[in-house]
């Protein structure tokens, strides 16, 4: 929007914009700027109050996360993390991707209905089920074990990334399907063979927002499992991590950066997408 | 009622210019129409005198006054869009009264000036109703209220007729001409409709690549088209062109007919014709052929209206003739009009 | 060609895939079942445990009516996360709409830049969420705040000032829902900007011809049309902070005195570290029927304001 106005008005439109602008990416980021100056700030340095925690007053370290590697169960909450992140991941997509497709294409007039009541499903929320599921996760023998996690999780992602395919199987225009299918291919065939591939895009989208949802779980963990070994990294750095004393800081900084930097960067590039698939649905 | 000018105007993105150093005067109460193809910089133009997109260098003014730094809403404009642009969540009357309200008009007042616009478009009873309940031609009519509600000095259309069906333009297009004359409000009209063009302007300016290859009237354009470009873009079939030594020679189909018409008369030139194809179209025929020696072997068409009832059949060899003063010359090099050649015997 | 009875059977399964009514149910079968069993089946048993005397360590049940709900609404610990739950949303859900909607406006144009902008800006949101709160308890720190720090360096506050963010009742829960807001502006803005990009730039150039200033074209234009998405965003916003338990647990374990329990805190903290199921269950039920209510509020309010 590039209107005819004054050089004055311009100028401070753009003075303006760029304030607000600033305003919130500070507001947004500066606490992970923190997390990584903390993180490489020598522990000594850290607790002397006299210092100005701005600077490296003393040369930055590794030390902190060598502690946090070598002295902690961390790189092991890692490896959990990643292994349910992707069971979890492979569960959704086999039982979401044919559901949502169902839900585009073959459903007609109750699919609407359905898709909204299974959309609904996300408001009854892990903090009313937990209660239950603690009771049905010991009966199953499963408590302390990730996969009372993988058996839950997929509860709370099928329902949103389900929602998220059928906005994305709607945009691809029937007629590719139709001319798959008089060129000899069963409807089946035709969503398996031609469907999926073209909306790999969009799936990639749900893999890696699946995934967030995972990585970001935190009341089922924390009720099922109790040894540390076999926590995930959403409960074990806020649990274990978060002692009363001010020497680890700099490694527990180090810990929520690391897990945090790559997943924002992997999501960043998926936005657009998530949002398309997400309003697609919303505003038929 | 007043002037549109501008001086100079130039609009470049990226290196190119959509709008080039392009010098214009609109009288008073004229109806002129911007025509050209796409890419052409009409709409930029159209844009820039509405203060949507500012210049990069050159003025604009309307009625004597420099607008070039104003916004669009001092300018007293008003604009019709292609998709009419209408607000989806308001009435048509909220739609119409909108620019009355910007303006702070007091109710009493913005209701009988949009009654008013209503009738002039005989839309009054859609009045309550909302954008997605009206059809096209309903929605145009909307727009077309909602501009002319403020009585501003300067209409702006950007082809308001394009979304139309075929059959629904041509009356449309009837009573566009009819409302401007009747409030006689300077206009400017995009399209790259060249009818369109020529049944609605008083003056038409053809554009390409950003400038303005001729302004003139239609009769103007058509019979006396400045350059190539011109005399191609206006009439369909097009000009028949034929090149040969740096000249080439335009004539347009219906003044390309068998010799049996203009038998007799000697100020014609002569063109051995190969036919290859003849399209009935009702009103008229259209012969497809090639031109035999002496000219170049160049494809060509004749427009024969009905009433034309000379027998030209498929692979005949058929005589044409052009009376010479239908033809035209241009320069092959810079595509202006040219004089005509010495009359000798045909290259 | 396929003889005989090979035909016969493979005709009867091409039957089956080809017709669409049974392919349809097949393929959406599986979600559905496990999100009755796993969502469904676990609702029924929480209002099942809230009317008995179910605790983490009993072998047996017994069914007590409504009596844990009488128990539960006498203690004014109940009321207070209640309350705290309703302010926590209410507060944050506001803030978090006019902050949205103004950092949507901001980043509907071009700008060099842009790119690295909205990367920063969707940190909040796509960070874990406990973990990114754990990056507030540091700033927070009631010793090495950098906030008392900086503000005390550019002589903000004076030599008595030192706030004790997490620690003082008031402060406590104004920090909660500044953390709150921090986490769910991104997304917030990124529905919002999708909404705003979707209204047809001639709707806006037609405002501009028609003469509207700024203030009346964002109020009379923009908002209105970007209505019905907004809608679904604070919808998505309300659920998961009147539900949350996560930035309270981290930050204050509901602390200092209850001052900022929230009801699925509460839950938690009743039902699992106090071992007490049945109190539990029935506490946490108490979100149900509000969440309920509020997806039908702005269900109905979306479908008026729908405008295609």
């Amino acid at each position: 929007m590039e209107m005819a106005s004054t050089p004055l008005r311009r100028w401070i439109s753009r003075g303006g914009h760029f304030v607000i602008v600033a305003a919130f990416v500070t507001f947004c980021a500066f606490p992970f700027y923190w997390m990584l100056i903390t993180t490489f700030k020598d522990t000594h340095d850290l607790i002397n109050t006299a210092n100005n925690p701005l600077l490296f007053n003393n040369p930055p370290t590794l030390e902190n996360l060598r502690v946090l590697f070598l002295d902690t169960q961390f790189g092991r909450w890692l490896v959990n993390t990643l292994v349910v992140g992707l069971a979890v991941v492979a569960i959704t997509l086999a039982l979401a991707v044919p559901a949502g497709y169902s839900l585009a294409r073959l459903a007609g007039r109750w699919g609407q209905q359905l898709a909204i009541g299974i959309f609904l499903t996300y408001l009854i929320p892990p903090t009313i089920l937990f209660i239950p599921f603690s009771r049905i996760i010991g009966a199953f023998g499963l408590q302390d074990s990730l996969w009372s996690l993988v058996l839950v999780y997929p509860s709370f992602t099928v329902p949103f990334c389900t929602w998220l395919l059928m906005g994305f199987f709607k945009t691809i225009p029937k007629d590719v399907e139709e001319a798959a299918m008089i060129d000899g291919l069963s409807r089946f065939g035709a969503f398996f063979k031609v469907v999926v591939p073209i909306s790999m895009p969009g799936i990639l989208t749900v893999v890696i927002f699946a995934f967030t949802l995972v990585m970001q779980e935190f009341v089922y963990a924390l009720t099922f499992i109790t040894s540390s070994s076999q926590y995930t990294v959403s409960v074990g750095v806020p649990t274990f991590l978060v002692r009363g004393d001010v020497y680890f800081w700099g490694s527990l900084m180090g810990a929520c950066l690391i897990v945090s930097i790559p997943i924002a960067v992997i999501y960043n590039f998926f936005v657009d997408r998530f949002v398309a698939g997400f309003t697609v649905g919303a505003i038929k | 009622m007043a002037t549109v000018e501008t001086r100079a105007v130039t609009k470049s993105f990226d290196g190119s210019n959509a709008v080039d150093a392009v010098d214009l005067l609109v009288k008073e109460g004229e109806f002129l129409v911007f025509l050209g193809p796409s890419g052409s910089g009409k709409t930029t133009l159209l844009r820039m005198i509405a203060g949507l997109e500012a210049p990069t260098s050159g003025d604009i003014l309307i009625g004597d006054k420099v607008v070039t730094q104003m916004p669009p809403r001092a300018r007293n404009i008003a604009m019709v869009f292609q998709s009419y642009a209408l607000y989806p969540h308001m009435s048509v009357f909220k739609n119409i009264a909108f620019p009355l309200d910007a303006q702070g008009m007091h109710r009493d007042e913005t209701r009988k000036k949009v009654e008013w616009a209503a009738g002039l478009f005989g839309i009054q009873r859609l009045l309550q109703r909302k954008p997605r309940q009206l059809s096209g031609g309903e929605r145009q009519r909307v727009a077309l209220a909602r501009a002319v509600v403020r009585e501003p000095v300067v209409f702006l259309l950007d082809e308001p007729l394009s979304n139309l069906d075929a059959k629904l333009r041509t009356s449309a297009r009837d009573e566009l001409q009819q409302f401007q004359r009747r409030l006689g409000t300077t206009t400017i009209y995009v399209t790259h409709d060249q009818v369109e063009a020529m049944g609605l302007g008083d003056r038409i300016a053809v554009l390409n690549n950003g400038r303005i290859h001729q302004l003139g009237t239609p009769q103007e354009v058509y019979d006396d088209p400045a350059d190539i470009f011109v005399a191609t873009f206006i009439g369909a079939p097009p000009m028949n062109l034929v090149e040969s030594e740096g000249i080439v020679t335009g004539f347009r189909p219906e003044h390309f007919l068998p010799h049996e018409i203009y038998h007799g008369d000697q100020d014609v030139t002569r063109f051995p014709f190969k036919v290859t194809r003849v399209e009935y179209l009702g009103s008229d025929r259209l012969v497809y052929g090639i031109l035999e020696q002496p000219f170049p072997a160049a494809h060509v068409i004749s427009r024969l209206p009905s009433n034309v009832s000379v027998a030209v059949r498929k692979d005949e060899h058929h005589e044409f003739v052009v009376r010479n003063r239908d033809l035209r010359y241009f320069d092959r090099a810079s595509g202006k009009r040219a004089t005509p050649p010495s009359r000798t015997t045909p290259p | 060609m396929i003889a005989g009875a090979d035909a016969a059977r493979t005709r009867g399964l091409r039957r089956f895939i080809d017709n669409e009514r049974w392919l349809g149910r097949l393929l959406l079968a599986p979600a559905v079942i496990y999100i009755v069993a796993l969502v469904g089946f676990p609702f029924l048993l929480a209002i099942y445990y809230s009317l008995s005397d179910a605790t983490v360590g009993s072998r047996t049940l017994h069914f007590v009516g409504l009596r844990n709900y009488g128990q539960i609404m006498d203690n004014p610990t109940f009321w207070e996360s209640l309350r705290n739950a309703i302010v926590f949303t209410l507060v944050s859900q506001v803030l978090v709409v006019v902050l949205a909607k103004i950092l949507a406006l901001a980043l509907n144009r071009n700008f060099r830049g842009k790119w690295l902008v909205r990367f920063l800006i969707l940190l909040p949101s796509v960070a874990p969420i406990s973990l990114g709160v754990i990056g507030w308890l540091w700033i927070f720190d009631p010793v090495y705040s950098i906030i008392n720090w900086g503000l005390r360096a550019i002589g903000v506050f004076g030599p008595n000032t030192w706030p004790i963010w997490l620690g003082q009742p008031n402060l406590a829960m104004a920090s909660v829902i500044m953390v709150d807001v921090w986490r769910l502006l991104p997304l917030a803005t990124v529905i919002i900007l999708a909404g705003l990009s979707s209204i047809p730039q001639d709707i806006h150039d037609a405002a501009a011809v028609d003469g509207v200033g700024f203030w009346r074209h964002l109020f009379r234009i923009t908002i209105p049309l970007v209505m019905p998405i907004m809608l679904v965003a604070l919808l998505f916003g309300v659920v998961f902070t009147f539900t949350d338990m996560i930035v309270i647990f981290v930050l204050t374990r509901g602390g200092p005195y209850d001052t900022t329990q929230v009801l699925a805190s509460y839950a938690f903290f009743t039902g699992i570290q106090g071992g007490n199921l049945a109190d539990g269950a029935a506490i946490s039920l108490f979100l149900f029927p509000v969440l309920v209510g509020v997806a039908a509020l702005f269900l109905t309010m979306a479908r008026r304001a729908e405008v295609t």
